[in-house]
């Protein structure tokens, strides 16, 4: 039975790797969007703080 | 009536909608990634043509139309942009981008294997393919565009023109099993009457596609809020917001 399921018929090697890719897109675009906040929140703080050093 | 649109015009309402949007998205799309996943793998019983190679139905539909859709999105943003003058729509627009493209490769790649047992091929030069991957081209240009200036301004500007420009190839992929010969099978979900799948095949089906929607929304999210920091970072409002 588990078997009938990881064979998938015969056509595994397709149907896992189309999920398998589809796994890696989501967790890229996960992954990408929180490092591209988080470099921007750091860029923002280094701006304000530049900001206010030059404002003293 | 218009007071919500305005509003959206201002980047720290925006940024912090974004922010309270990202966990409910997210927890959203999971459950409903779960249940597709679950009933589309092992609920849904085999296709009587296609055996059960069609399971990768499940991955591919969402993310083609999921790379319609985000370009939709992007190029309505940029049209806001360009005639309202509102600097959240180019923020709405630039966020949206990467999200379309990696979709579309994705909906390519999974189209691509789900080709090779089917059709016999990975890839052929067939209407829905080609107008699919000139899709995935107008993405890399509106983002080669905009970084292309030194200008952010001119570089918004410019990618937002050719967005709206290219949004006439969105329909021209839909489309395209309609109007051409094509390889490709006609629409299964998005098409005028009732869906061509029975129920146990269709609802992991629009599980996956509501995952996959509620998953960008997520992803939107975030981006728009670096966007909106990128493009606000002296203003003295973001020091509350990133606290």
């Amino acid at each position: 039975m588990t078997g009938d399921f990881w064979s998938m018929g015969g056509y595994a090697r397709y149907v896992w790797p189309c999920y398998g890719i589809a796994g890696a897109v989501l967790a890229w675009n996960l992954w990408a969007a929180g490092r591209y906040l988080g470099a921007a929140k750091v860029r923002a703080a280094r701006a304000l703080a530049m900001a206010s050093g030059e404002a003293r | 009536m218009w007071t919500w649109f305005y509003k959206l015009a201002s980047p720290p309402y925006v940024y912090g909608v974004a922010a309270a949007f990202v966990p409910w998205l997210l927890g959203f799309a999971a459950l409903a990634i779960g249940y597709g996943l679950v009933a589309g793998l092992g609920i849904a019983p085999a296709d009587y043509q296609q055996g059960e190679a069609f399971r990768m139905i499940y991955v591919h539909v969402p993310s083609a139309l999921l790379s319609l859709t985000v370009y939709t999105v992007m190029a309505v943003a940029s049209g806001i942009a360009l005639i309202w003058r509102i600097k959240v729509g180019h923020a709405v627009a630039a966020a949206s981008a990467p999200i379309g493209a990696s979709f579309a490769i994705l909906a390519l790649i999974t189209g691509s294997l789900w080709g090779k047992p089917m059709w016999g091929t990975y890839w052929a030069w067939d209407p829905r393919l080609t107008s699919e991957l000139i899709l995935l081209f107008l993405y890399v240009a509106v983002m080669s565009l905009r970084s292309a200036f030194e200008d952010p301004l001119r570089g918004d500007r410019a990618a937002a023109l050719l967005a709206v420009v290219g949004v006439v190839n969105v329909p021209i992929v839909h489309f395209s099993v309609v109007w051409w010969n094509s390889l490709h099978q006609g629409a299964t979900i998005v098409k005028l009457g009732a869906p061509s799948m029975p129920g146990s095949m269709l609802w992991p089906l629009l599980s996956m596609w509501l995952g996959f929607m509620l998953f960008f929304g997520a992803v939107l999210c975030m981006r728009l809020q670096a966007e909106v920091l990128n493009r606000e970072r002296q203003a003295s409002w973001v020091r509350e917001a990133i606290k």
